[in-house]
This record gives C-alpha cells, sequence and structure tokens, in this order.
C-alpha cells in the first residue's frame, strides 16, 4: 500500500465503462473508507499517462473498437506493467479480463493483448448473456461468485493462471470455468458489477492491496438479500 | 389504395376494435400485426398521401411525438401512434385507424428506423439522442448511429431535425455526400436540446479519437466532427427560432428537458410550414403522456408518475422531481432488460436529503446501489405501503417500464 491512503485506479473510463463499472471503484473505495482507510480514486482517461504506483488497478467492459484501441494505449503506455511488477493488484472484467490476456478477438481480428495473465480469447458460437454464478476456487476462501455475464468471447486459460470459479450457472470462460486469478491479478466476466454483488470478492482484492489479513466485518444486510435473491431466481429459471 | 390493402387495413381496425374489446390493452400492436399478415406492403399503402413525421432516440420519443402531433395539429387532422406502440404493427394500427389524414407524426423504436424510413418515405425525421439502453440486447450505440447514418444515405431527400448536443446523433445525421453516385447531403436543421448524459460519446464514430468538451461546446480532437451551429435552442422558459424570435413556452410537463422536447416539436413542425407563433400555445394542452407525468391523487398524497428507463433518463428525473418523498421502483423483465448493473451508471446523489422508498422486483440491486451513494432508504412490498409511508403532499414516483406500468395498473390505468 502506498504512503498516505489506499490508491485505486480506474483505467480508462471513457473507453471501458459499459456495464456499470463505475461501481467496482465505488465499492473497493466504499468498503475501505467504513475501515477507516483514507482512499483515493484516480480516473484516468485514454490520452492520460497511467501512474504506475497505485495500490489497486481496475479495468472494465467495452465495445469492440475501444477494447482495441485501450488495450494498444495500455501496451504502448507500460505502465500497468510497471506496476504489476512492483506487486500493484489488477481487476479485469469482460473486456478489461480478455486485454489482460495473450489475445483476443475484437471487429474480426486477432488482437495482442497486454500478456500480463496466461489466457488468450476468441468468439464463441452464440453471444453469452445472463446470470452467471460458481463455486470460486478454495484457495481464495470466498462464497460463491454472483454476477451477470454479457460476451460473445471464449476464454482459454494456460497453465499459468487458475480458474476464478467453477462454472454452475451460465458460461464463463467456456461453460465449465469461470475468470482467471494468478497472484494479485484476477480476472471475471461477471459484472453487476461485481464487486456489488461479490463484497468479499472486494474484501480479498482490499486484503492483497493492504497485507492486512483480518479486515474489520461490515454490514452486509442488503448484499446478502442480492445474492440470495439472485441464487432463488437463478434455481428457479434455469438458462437453457 | 389497391383492394388487398383496403381490406387489410379494414380488418386491422376491426382487429384492433375486438382487441380492446376483450380487454386486451389498446389494441394497437395485434391490429397492425394482423393488417400486415394480409398485406405486407400495408404500411407504405397507408402512408401513401400522408406528409408524415417520423420521431426516433433512445429517450424522450413518445412526449416529443405528442408535442410534435399537437404543433402540426395547426394545420389539421394528425394520426400517430399515440399509445407508445413504435414498431411497424404500431405504425399501421395507427394509421389504419386514423383514416385518411393529411398529417401523421410517428414515434419510431431506434432499430426500426431505417426500416419504417423505407415504408413511409416521410417528409422530416427528428433524430433526438442516443445512449445505452438495455445492456443485454443492445445493439451498441456506435452501431446503432451507424445503421442510422447507412438509412439517411439512402434517402437523401428526406429533412432531418437532429439534435447537435449529441455527437452520435450528429454523425448519423451527416452522412458523406458522394456527388459520383448521384448523393447530396441531407437537410438538416439543428437543435439544442442539452444532454446530461455524455459517457456514450467520449469517443469520435468518425476517427476513434477523443471528444472533447467545454460548455455546451463539443470537438472531436482527431478529425473536423464538431457540435454545429443550432438553429433552435432552448433560452430561459422559452424557445428561440431560426429568425432570432423568442417564444415562452407554457408545458404542463416538467423538467428541462420537456423545453428541449419543445423545441424539437417546434422544429419538427417548421419543417411542414407551421410557425412556432401559432404553436406554441397547442404545446400547454399536453398534460400527460401515457401515464408519464401523470398526477393522482390518493388518501391525500398528490402522486406523479416519472419515468426512466436507461442512465440518461434517470438523470433526467432526478431533475424534474420536486425535492419530496419518492419512490423508486426497478423491474428487470424482458421489456426492462434483465440487467441492472446499468444502476452504477447513475449517481443517485440528487436525492440526498428527500425520504426515499424503495421496491420492484430488483429494489435489493437498488438498495445496495443506495448504500454506495451514501443515500438512506426505506424498502416497502407494495405500492400502497409506499404510499401510507409518506406524509401527505407531494410523492414523486420514479420507475422503470414494467415497474411503471405495474403502478399505472395499481392507479387504475391513469393515462
Ligand atoms: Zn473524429
Amino acid at each position: 500500500m502506498s504512503t498516505e491512503s489506499l490508491r485505486i485506479v480506474w483505467i480508462y473510463p471513457d473507453l471501458l465503462s459499459t456495464y456499470g463499472d463505475r461501481g467496482n471503484a465505488l465499492i473497493l473505495a466504499r468498503r475501505a473508507q467504513l475501515r477507516g482507510m483514507p482512499v483515493e480514486v484516480l480516473e484516468v482517461r485514454s490520452d492520460q499517462r497511467l501512474p504506475a504506483t497505485a495500490d489497486i488497478y481496475l479495468i472494465g467492459g467495452g465495445e469492440d473498437g475501444p477494447q482495441a484501441l485501450g488495450a494498444q494505449r495500455l501496451i504502448a503506455d507500460g505502465g500497468l506493467h510497471r506496476a504489476v511488477a512492483q506487486g500493484s493488484v489488477v481487476f479485469g472484467v469482460c473486456a478489461g479480463y480478455q486485454l489482460l490476456g495473450t489475445s483476443f478477438f475484437a471487429k474480426g481480428t486477432r488482437c495482442a493483448g497486454l500478456e500480463l495473465l496466461d489466457l488468450s480469447s476468441d468468439r464463441g458460437p452464440t453471444r453469452a448473456v445472463g446470470e452467471l454464478a460458481g463455486e470460486v476456487d478454495p484457495r481464495l476462501g470466498i462464497p460463491h461468485l454472483s454476477g451477470f455475464e454479457n460476451h460473445g468471447g471464449r476464454t482459454h486459460l494456460g497453465p499459468g493462471v487458475s480458474p476464478l470459479a467453477r462454472v454452475t450457472t451460465g458460461v464463463g470462460n467456456d461453460g465449465a470455468t469461470e475468470g482467471a486469478w494468478r497472484g494479485k491479478l484476477l480476472g471475471t466476466y461477471s459484472h453487476g458489477p461485481a464487486l456489488a454483488r461479490n463484497p468479499d470478492l472486494a474484501d480479498l482484492l482490499l486484503r492483497w492491496a493492504t497485507g492486512i489479513h483480518q479486515l474489520p466485518p461490515l454490514d452486509d444486510t442488503w448484499a446478502d438479500r442480492l445474492r440470495s435473491e439472485r441464487r432463488t431466481a437463478v434455481a428457479a429459471a434455469p438458462r437453457p | 389504395m389497391p383492394l388487398r390493402a383496403k381490406v387489410a387495413s379494414s380488418v386491422s381496425r376491426t382487429a384492433a376494435a375486438l382487441s380492446r374489446a376483450a380487454g386486451r390493452g389498446d389494441g394497437s400492436v395485434i391490429g397492425g400485426w394482423i393488417g400486415l399478415k394480409i398485406d405486407p406492403d400495408l404500411l407504405a399503402h397507408l402512408s401513401a398521401g400522408r406528409a408524415i413525421a417520423l420521431v426516433s432516440g433512445t429517450n424522450g420519443k413518445t412526449t416529443t411525438t405528442r408535442l410534435t402531433t399537437a404543433a402540426v395539429g395547426v394545420l389539421g387532422r394528425v394520426a400517430t401512434n399515440s399509445f407508445g406502440a413504435n414498431m411497424p404493427t404500431g405504425h399501421t394500427s395507427a394509421l389504419a385507424k386514423a383514416g385518411s389524414t393529411p398529417y401523421a407524426v410517428l414515434e419510431v423504436d431506434e432499430h426500426y428506423l431505417a426500416q419504417v424510413l423505407e415504408a413511409t418515405e416521410p417528409h422530416v425525421v427528428a433524430l433526438l439522442n442516443l445512449s445505452r439502453d438495455q445492456l443485454d440486447r443492445a445493439k451498441e450505440v456506435a452501431m446503432m448511429a451507424q445503421l442510422w447514418r447507412a438509412a439517411l444515405v439512402r434517402h437523401p431527400r428526406i429533412r432531418v431535425v437532429a439534435n447537435a448536443d449529441d455527437p452520435m446523433v450528429v454523425w448519423a445525421a451527416c452522412p458523406p455526400a458522394d456527388p459520383a453516385q448521384g448523393h447530396v447531403p441531407p437537410h438538416v436543421t439543428w437543435f439544442s436540446a442539452g444532454q446530461r448524459w455524455h459517457d456514450d460519446s467520449w469517443v469520435c464514430p468518425e476517427c476513434g479519437s477523443t471528444i472533447q468538451r467545454s460548455g455546451e461546446q463539443w470537438w472531436c480532437t482527431g478529425c473536423p466532427l464538431r457540435r454545429p451551429e443550432p438553429n433552435w435552442t432552448v433560452e430561459d422558459d422559452g424557445v428561440l427560432d431560426p429568425t432570432g424570435a423568442w417564444h415562452k413556452i407554457q408545458l404542463q410537463l416538467p423538467g428541462k428537458v420537456n423545453l428541449g422536447n419543445a423545441a424539437t416539436a417546434l422544429a419538427v413542425a417548421a419543417e411542414f410550414g407551421v410557425r412556432p407563433v401559432d404553436a406554441v400555445s397547442r404545446l400547454g394542452t399536453v398534460t400527460s403522456v401515457a401515464g408519464r407525468y401523470a398526477q393522482v391523487d390518493r388518501d391525500g398524497r398528490n402522486i406523479r408518475l416519472l419515468l426512466a428507463k436507461n442512465p440518461a433518463s434517470w438523470l433526467e428525473a432526478f431533475d424534474m422531481a420536486d425535492v419530496a418523498p419518492t419512490l423508486l421502483s426497478i423491474n428487470a423483465r424482458d421489456p426492462d432488460g434483465l440487467d441492472t448493473s446499468w444502476l452504477f451508471d447513475v449517481d443517485f446523489s440528487p436525492l440526498t436529503g428527500r425520504q426515499v422508498l424503495i421496491t420492484g422486483d430488483r429494489a435489493y440491486d437498488l438498495a445496495v446501489r443506495l448504500e454506495v451513494n451514501g443515500v438512506p432508504f426505506q424498502h416497502v412490498r407494495s405500492f400502497d405501503e409506499a404510499v401510507r409511508a409518506v406524509p401527505p403532499g407531494r410523492l414523486e414516483v420514479i420507475a422503470n417500464y414494467t415497474a411503471f406500468q405495474d403502478i399505472r395498473a395499481e392507479l387504475d390505468r391513469v393515462n
């Protein structure tokens, strides 16, 4: 954690902010503030340099054009690679998850990714749209993943990463696994936004960023109700 | 009209009447559907001989259509699809039901604009705005703009009335002219209706560069696309026309956004030769539009209904609502879109300091959102419970599509 405050960078909100992605920054900031941590949220637009010294970097979802452009600019900027080398946390969602890998498809062509995660994405036979749920890798110590997905991609994981979850509803990477993680880098197809629907995932990122293993508990009554209501709805109407 | 079209038109009217009598809504969709089955060209036949205006965009099209209908009414009878049935079946039904009228003003779902342009050959088309709506199935905003643009290239004689404040609309309204192919640029009249929502137009649809903003101006940093000088603008509580004359607008509809809709209506009516000075008083006769802005008194509460379907329209609703107890209701059924993530694109902090109640199928999504915004709220399980929970006086209700219809049904389908 940088010295005075927890620094959260939201990468390129002008390009990658389709599915309420601002929510992930808001949730992290709130959960840190409720524990008394000073927080700074920086929105870095695609025509600005990316600071390499923040604690958590967030990358959201986007349409094909902005995704390809975002990847190009991040590769040219180099700031995210330096931040990762220094141990920063990175959380990518949907298009932002795909571009952390080695390659992805946008506008019909294969685009180079950031090569921060050992995975690659291509096009699936159908668009995956609907509730997404899964049982999270037990090593991460958090309850089931709850979210909503909307993407045409399929993601293939290499040996250098572990799946975030085993899919129980929806498609995720390929119908079997969903998302990926390695070290302090984590990506998912789940929006909703993901951290609003998975407060324990938000706390995991905060633990990674701060090195504090025991965060004081928060009142998650409404998030818990939302999670259980979604779980019931998914069970009642499974996706075809 | 060919015999087949006559039969189809008459059957369409009868079907609509039967559907209404059976209590199945207003019949405007089913009637048009049956008519189109008998004669697939029915919409084109029904359009022939009428001077038509089409109104399309993500937000404000129902209200703008109603205001435009009132304004064009200066000239004679106007057919319109007043029940929000804004796809070709709804247009067919509305025109069949109206019989022969010299004019028609039709609200068009943005996805169907190209198809309806082909069928109706309108005199003028009004392009209001494009923003994210129903994330789980709507086309990308840039793709919608591209579809509009392609449709206008094929119809260069149609006059266009378009929003100078929305970069996506400006780009769609100005397709490249190709003199070699005999293409001429369309005639565009620009209006400025303001735009509170900017999050879908940071990237230039022409060249991919960043769009910069300063005050009401915007321009692309990589190509010549920029805000055109508007011919019609809102100024104070009135509208400035292209001659520089200012017209006071007294609407029964709230909010700055409806002043913008009024300016648009006057601009469209002017394309038919209506002088704004003759039309302004008619705009004031519009009270509510398919339940939107309707006010109902119940148990000492004056309940006002505001429809907000997507992030841009939620921002407008907060602007038009009074500082009063406010009920928010969210569903995520098919017509709403199944994805509620847009709730985090909306800043709910304007509600701070108001008594806020939440309800609807997806009230818990809203609860988590309001918590993050630090806005205190109370969850209620029914509309009646909400009414009982607030003191006598104004209760503002802001709801998305099916939640709005549910509450309208509670209030005996108020119009
Ligand atoms: Zn440009």
